[in-house]
């Protein structure tokens, strides 16, 4: 059953749903109790405070955290946790608060990396440069230099990574995780740190991914400007509970969320 | 002052050119063990490489392998089936450090790390005592096939040596950095293998799975070591006391760079060249004996110029 919420746009069925999260460190309360759901081909914001448990969030559904409690529900699968690799091989893929790129490399094979997961040949063949082997480089390189079409960013496809600037390695980063050719990718604060242009480039890109690969996208943002211009639904967190949930006129004129971005007491 | 200057530009050159077959047997002498100063750095960058974590056990690595094929073959196990066995257990060695090292310590500080492969070295001492006990063996070498004797090439009034077993060990060695060097360059696991090198994090997110590529690195590095110690202790014996050649691979390493798979072949040749050379023509200046720490000064002049060696990949940082 598909609902239309966006002009033109099909929102399928529920891709990611996540029951009853909890998670701690310590002592300390990182998310408690929360549950929500992603739907397919839509972009889904997470949103709330400093310290809200946000980036946490984004770890329990790619694997870097296990939860204590609660179930994570993936194209119909249920686990208690998941596995980084695993998630990945299922279709999970992900960019960081502050880029975890490998620095040493060129664009391209950052890119190529982003598609090891695709390749099937044995390493044998790829030792000795067989046939099927080089057919299967070819078919990928293709691919890549696809995203890399895409993201404009040609002119730097043999940079080592190292080397560019914040921005452009926002970039690079989407570029990887898009060559996974993901059924979600989870972009954790993509325009931080940039200037407006660079947003809007980025903002740009999130919605031309989402439009024309129909990725899922589930996206952590600080700035309330972008959150409410491209996401379908919000959900809200604020102490590591959740505090609201819908589309982004429900969100902003809800009390809930107004009380936590203004500090009124608990 | 003149006699100085003198003995130490003028008199060694004059007489490298009067005897030039010492020369010679000096460089190859030289180049042969530097071979086995590159097999065990090669050691050291694979796991360097793929972790991050400076692997002080290669050096008991070496001694375990050696002593298992020897101790395998004193029970009267057939020299190849002991072989296989050794790779088994090395194979077993590497999938045992990774569950029970480096899988609970993931994402702690390297120097956590580095720590743990002291414990794992002094775990692996004990362990190999307590097997084979603490006298030094001799290797199988004939029993694996490996030539004795040597050859004498006459030259220039005299002749030079040239061990066959020397000549065994430099083809070997050249054979695994071959093979090494393709899959590591070639393959999906050697992209991975970068990848894990460069960011853990990273790595997981595109769905590399950091336990496969450890136990793959610290197979590969055990294999290593078996073949370091089988030449090594063909050319002296097997002991406890071999576990020290891991200190004199680390003015290898830092010449030829820390993530660098040839850097660790030419680095192991020109200390090792070097060392030779200079004990023989410039140790009597001295007293001799300048063999043991003449690498380390190479090493420091390197880290004060070129830290990160002559292969390794520059750290870029920005600020």
């Amino acid at each position: 059953m598909a609902v239309g919420l966006d002009s033109g746009k099909k929102i399928g069925g529920v891709v990611l749903g996540l029951e009853g999260i909890t998670l701690s460190f310590g002592g300390v309360q990182a998310l408690q109790d929360v549950s929500f759901d992603v739907r397919e081909h839509e972009v889904r914001a997470i949103i709330g405070p400093n310290g809200a448990g946000k980036s946490s969030m984004l770890n329990v559904m790619n694997g870097f955290y296990q939860p204590q409690q609660g179930v994570i529900r993936f194209r119909g699968r249920e686990h208690c946790w998941m596995r980084p690799h695993a998630a990945a091989a299922m279709g999970i893929a992900r960019t960081f608060q502050n880029i975890a790129l490998f620095k040493g490399m060129t664009v391209l094979d950052n890119i190529m990396v982003g598609r090891n997961l695709k390749m099937r040949c044995n390493f044998l063949l790829q030792a000795l440069r067989l046939g099927p082997a080089m057919r299967e480089e070819i078919e990928h390189r293709r691919a890549a230099e696809e995203i890399i079409d895409f993201l404009e960013i040609q002119h730097i496809r043999r940079t080592p990574v190292g080397r560019l600037p914040y921005g452009l390695q926002k970039r690079v980063e989407l570029a990887r995780a898009l060559a996974m050719e993901p059924a979600v990718l989870l972009l954790d604060e993509p325009m931080a740190g940039m200037n407006l242009e660079e947003k809007q480039d980025m903002c740009r890109f999130v919605l031309e991914v989402n439009d024309h690969y129909g990725t899922t996208v589930v996206l952590i943002e600080h700035d309330m400007g972008v959150v409410m211009d491209i996401s379908d639904r919000v959900v809200v967190l604020d102490y590591g509970r959740k505090i609201s949930d819908g589309t982004p006129d429900e969100v902003r004129s809800d009390q809930a969320v107004i009380d936590a971005y203004l500090g009124v007491a608990h | 002052m003149m006699h100085l200057l003198y003995s130490i530009f003028v008199d060694p050159f004059v007489q490298m050119g009067a005897a030039p077959d010492l020369l010679v047997q000096t460089l190859w002498d030289g180049l042969v063990s530097g071979v086995l100063y590159a097999l065990i750095a090669l050691g050291f960058v694979l796991i360097f490489k793929a972790s991050g974590v400076f692997n002080f056990a290669q050096g008991i690595m070496v001694v375990f392998a050696a002593l298992t094929l020897v101790g395998l073959a004193e029970h009267g196990v057939p020299a190849y089936v002991a072989l296989a066995l050794t790779i088994v257990v090395m194979l077993v060695l590497a999938v045992g450090v990774e569950r029970l090292i480096l899988r609970p310590l993931v994402d702690q500080p390297e120097i956590i790390l580095f720590m743990a492969t002291f414990g794992l070295t002094y775990f692996l001492i004990g362990l190999g005592e307590l097997i084979f006990g603490g006298d030094p063996k001799v290797m199988i070498a004939g029993q694996l096939g490996l030539p004795s004797g040597s050859y004498r090439i006459t030259m220039a009034g005299g002749y030079v040596q040239l061990q066959k077993i020397d000549i065994a060990a430099a083809i070997i060695a050249s054979l695994m950095v071959a093979g090494l060097g393709i899959l590591f360059n070639r393959t999906r696991i050697g992209r991975a293998l970068r990848a894990v090198a460069d960011s853990h994090r990273a790595a997981l997110s595109v769905g590399i799975s950091l336990e496969q590529i450890w136990v793959i690195v610290w197979f590969a590095a055990g294999v290593v070591a078996l073949a370091t110690g089988i030449m090594w202790g063909a050319r002296s014996d097997v002991s406890f006391a071999l576990e020290t050649i891991a200190l004199k691979a680390l003015p290898v390493l830092i010449l030829g760079g820390f993530t660098s798979i040839p850097g660790a072949i030419v680095g192991g040749l020109l200390v090792s060249v070097r060392q030779k050379v200079g004990e023989f023509y410039w140790g009597s200046l001295v007293g001799g004996g300048i063999e043991s720490w003449f690498a380390y000064v190479i090493a420091l002049v390197f880290l004060l110029f070129r830290p990160q060696g002559l292969f390794g990949e520059r750290i870029i940082e920005r600020l």
